[in-house]
C-alpha cells in the first residue's frame, strides 16, 4: 500500500463517532453592528501600524502621495484612475524578481474588516503576487461601503469566488522577535498607507 | 529511562535555572503575552462562543478526517496543487530532497514550520548537501545560534538582544555591541532580502487547509512566507493531517482566535490563501501523518490534535515560563508539547507530562478548549503504568511508599526531618532531594501531629 492508503486507512479506522459541525449564524448575526465601521477601522488599524486617511476623491490621495514619495522614485498602481504611476497590467510579465526596486505600490481592496483592520486583495488586486511583499511602501485604496465589522462577515463576503491567491494584509511588515520590541519593516512594506473613498 | 535517553526536563529546567535573573526576565515576558491575551480576548464579548465554535469544528473534523483529507487531496489537485503523502518524518524529508535533487536545486529558504522541526528537516538536508535559510527572524537567529527554536511562535524568546547582537556581529557583519533591535531587524532585512531574490525553492508551514476548495493559509507578521513563496519557482508546503478545516467560512472563527491568543493581535498581518500556482510554477503539499493517526486513536488523547499552534498555553504554563523551552527536548515544547511528544515516543518522553503544576491554567487560555491539563494527568497514568516512570520521581516515590508502609519508620522519618529542616536546609534544599526539585519544600511543624495528638491525649488525663 502506498503511504496515501496507509495514512487514509489509519485515520479511518481511528477516528471516532461522527461530530455535527456547529452552526455560525449566531455568531455572525452577534457580530453585525451597527458601529461606525469607518471609525473602528480607523482606531484599530493605526493602533496596527497603519496610516489610515478618509479622503474625497482619488485627487485627494495624490497629493497626499505627491508629499511622501518624490516623482523618481518607481512607483507601480493597479488604480487605473491613478494613471501617473505605471500600472501593473503592463508590467505583469516581468520577472517577479524584477519588482525588487519599487518603492511604492498602490492596491484596490474590495473588502475590509473594522475589527483587526485587514484588508482583503486576491491575485486580481494585485496582478504580481509578491508586489504588496516586495515593495518598500504600500497603500491600498478601499471604498467605506466596502467596511465589514468582523471576519465572519468578511468570508460571507468572499462567499465561494475563486482566486488563485488572496490575503489579509492588515498593517506594515512587522517583527517582535527581538526581546518582544515592535520593529516595523521586517521582509514586506515599512508602512502601510489606507486611503478609505466615500 | 533507557540509556540512550539524554537529560530529562528537571536536569535541563536546573541548567536554565542556574542564571537566575534570566529566568525572572523570561518569566515576566511571558507573563506580560499572557496579559496581552486577556486584554484581546476580553474585548470580545463573544469570545467564549468562538471557543467552542472552534473546538465543536475540530470535533467534526476530527469524526470525519479521512473523508476531509480526500474532499481537500481532490480539491487542491483540482486547482493544479501537487499533493504527497508522508506516513513518517523520514519520508517527509526524503519527498522534500527527491523535489529538490531533480530540479538541481542547492539552497532553499523556508518560513516557520514546527513540522519540519519534528521531522528535523534542516539536518536531514544539510546532510544531503542542501542549504536551507530559515527566513522568520526568530528562527533565523536560533539558527545561527546552532539552536532549536524554545517557543513555537516566539522562537528566541530566551535570548537577550545582546546575545542576537553577538550572533549578527559574527554572522551578518553587524557592528560590535550592537543590541539596538531596530537596526538588528534592518540587518535582517538586507539579508534575508538577498536570500528570497536568489532560492528558486520555498518552503513554507500550513496554518490551516481547507477541504471545501483545496486552498492552504499561512499567517505571518513578516511577510517573509510570501516572500519567499512568490519568488520562488517552487512552493512546497508541509502540512500535518490535522490541519484541515472543513469550509472556508470557517476561517472566520479561527483567525479570530489564533492570534488574539498568540500574541493579543487581531489578526497576523498577512493571512495568506494560497489556491493555485502562480502561471509557470509549481505548488506541492506534503501531507505528513507522523504519529498523528495513531493520537486519534488515543481517545483520551485525541483532543490534542484540534490544536492550532498559538502558544497561549506555553506564555501562561508557570513551569514552561521557568524553565525555558529547550528543557522540554522536544519541538513542540510546553503543555501541548507534553501531550504530542509521549505519543512519537513514550520511553523519550516519559518525563514531560510531569513537567506541569496541573494547574489547569492552560486549558482555561486554550483557543480550541483542549482539556490540556486533564491530558497530561493521564498521560502519567499511562507513562507509569507502562513502565517509564521518571527516574528522579520513581526514587523519590519509593522512599515514600517505603516510610508510608511502616508507622515506626513514619514517626521517625518525620522527627528526622523536622529537625533536618530547621537545623540544616541546605541538606533539603539541594539537588539531592528529587523532591525539591519539583515543589517547594515545606517549613517545618514546630509539632507533627502525632506529637501534637499524644499531648493533647496527655493534657486531657
Ligand atoms: S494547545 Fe491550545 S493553547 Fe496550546 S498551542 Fe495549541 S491551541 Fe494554543
Amino acid at each position: 500500500m502506498s503511504s496515501r492508503e496507509n495514512i487514509l486507512a489509519a485515520v479511518k479506522a481511528n477516528q471516532f463517532s461522527q461530530a455535527d459541525l456547529p452552526c455560525l449564524e449566531v455568531l455572525s448575526t452577534l457580530t453585525a453592528t451597527n458601529d461606525n465601521l469607518v471609525e473602528k477601522y480607523k482606531t484599530i488599524g493605526s493602533a496596527g501600524g497603519s496610516f489610515i486617511y478618509e479622503v474625497a476623491d482619488y485627487a485627494a490621495i495624490q497629493n497626499i502621495l505627491h508629499k511622501e514619495f518624490k516623482p523618481s522614485v518607481k512607483i507601480i498602481s493597479g488604480i487605473k484612475e491613478m494613471n501617473e504611476y505605471t500600472y501593473v497590467a503592463d508590467v505583469k510579465h516581468e520577472l517577479s524578481h524584477s519588482f525588487a526596486d519599487v518603492e511604492l505600490c498602490i492596491l484596490w481592496s474590495g473588502l475590509g474588516v473594522a475589527e483587526n483592520g485587514a484588508l482583503w486583495l486576491t491575485e486580481e488586486d494585485m496582478t504580481v503576487r509578491v508586489l504588496p511583499f516586495i515593495a518598500q511602501h504600500l497603500a491600498v485604496v478601499i471604498s467605506k461601503t466596502n467596511l465589514v465589522p468582523t471576519m465572519a462577515q468578511a468570508y460571507e463576503k468572499i462567499g465561494n469566488a475563486t482566486y488563485g491567491y488572496g490575503a489579509f494584509i492588515s498593517g506594515p511588515s512587522k517583527t517582535a522577535d527581538i526581546e518582544q520590541s515592535l520593529v516595523i519593516g521586517a521582509h514586506g512594506p515599512r508602512s502601510l498607507s489606507v486611503f478609505i473613498l466615500p | 529511562m533507557s540509556s540512550n535517553a539524554t537529560k530529562d526536563h528537571p536536569q535541563l529546567a536546573a541548567i536554565f535555572n542556574r542564571d537566575e535573573p534570566r529566568v525572572d526576565w523570561h518569566d515576566e515576558t511571558l507573563w506580560w503575552v499572557r496579559a496581552k491575551r486577556d486584554i484581546a480576548a476580553h474585548k470580545l464579548p463573544e469570545w467564549e462562543l468562538l471557543r467552542e465554535t472552534a473546538s465543536q469544528i475540530k470535533n467534526n473534523v476530527l469524526s470525519n478526517l479521512s473523508t476531509y483529507l480526500e474532499q481537500f487531496e481532490a480539491n487542491a489537485i483540482n486547482n493544479g496543487i501537487i499533493v504527497h503523502w508522508a506516513a513518517t518524518a523520514e519520508e517527509h524529508n526524503k519527498i522534500i530532497y527527491t523535489l529538490l535533487e531533480k530540479r538541481g536545486i542547492s539552497r532553499m529558504v523556508k518560513s516557520k514550520s514546527m513540522l519540519t522541526e519534528e521531522c528535523h528537516l534542516n539536518e536531514y538536508l544539510l546532510k544531503q548537501g542542501i542549504d536551507v535559510i530559515d527566513s522568520d527572524l526568530g528562527e533565523r537567529i536560533v539558527q545561527l545560534a546552532g539552536e532549536p527554536p524554545s517557543h513555537i511562535v516566539l522562537p528566541c524568546i530566551h535570548k537577550k538582544k545582546e546575545e542576537i547582537g553577538d550572533i549578527f556581529h559574527e554572522h551578518l557583519g553587524s557592528a560590535k555591541g550592537e543590541s539596538d533591535p531596530k537596526i538588528l531587524t534592518e540587518t535582517a532585512r538586507q539579508h534575508l532580502r538577498e536570500v528570497f531574490l536568489t532560492r528558486r525553492a520555498a518552503l513554507t508551514g500550513v496554518n490551516f487547509a481547507i477541504a471545501e476548495t483545496g486552498e492552504f493559509v499561512i499567517c505571518t507578521n513578516e511577510g517573509n512566507a510570501d516572500m519567499g513563496a512568490h519568488l520562488a519557482e517552487i512552493h512546497i508546503a508541509s502540512m500535518g493531517i490535522e490541519k484541515i478545516i472543513p469550509e472556508r467560512k470557517h476561517l472566520g472563527v479561527f483567525l479570530r482566535l489564533l492570534t488574539r491568543s498568540a500574541t493579543g493581535q487581531p489578526i497576523t498581518t498577512y493571512s495568506s490563501h494560497f489556491s493555485k500556482p502562480q502561471d509557470g510554477k509549481e505548488i506541492h503539499i506534503v501531507i505528513v501523518d507522523n504519529g498523528r493517526s495513531i493520537q486519534l486513536g488515543r481517545e483520551d488523547f485525541r483532543n490534542s490534535l484540534k490544536c492550532i499552534r498559538c502558544g497561549a498555553c506555553m506564555n501562561t504554563c508557570p513551569v514552561y515560563r521557568k524553565s525555558g523551552g529547550h528543557s522540554y527536548h522536544t519541538a513542540v515544547a510546553g503543555p501541548i508539547g507534553s501531550i504530542l511528544a509521549p505519543n512519537l515516543d513514550m520511553e523519550k518522553y516519559a518525563d514531560l507530562p510531569f513537567a506541569s503544576t496541573l494547574c489547569g491554567s492552560c486549558s482555561n487560555v486554550c483557543p480550541v478548549k483542549i482539556d490540556i491539563h486533564d491530558q497530561l494527568y493521564k498521560w502519567r497514568q499511562v507513562i507509569v503504568k507502562a513502565g517509564y516512570t521518571p527516574k528522579a520521581k520513581t526514587l523519590a516515590m519509593k522512599g515514600m511508599a517505603f516510610t508510608l508502609s511502616s508507622p515506626m519508620i513514619y514517626r521517625a522519618a518525620g522527627k528526622m526531618g523536622r529537625f533536618t529542616f530547621k537545623y540544616a536546609p541546605f541538606a533539603v534544599n539541594n539537588g539531592a532531594n528529587p523532591w525539591y526539585k519539583h515543589r517547594e519544600m515545606p517549613k517545618a511543624p514546630e509539632q507533627s501531629f502525632g506529637e501534637w495528638y499524644a499531648k493533647r491525649k496527655e493534657n486531657k488525663k
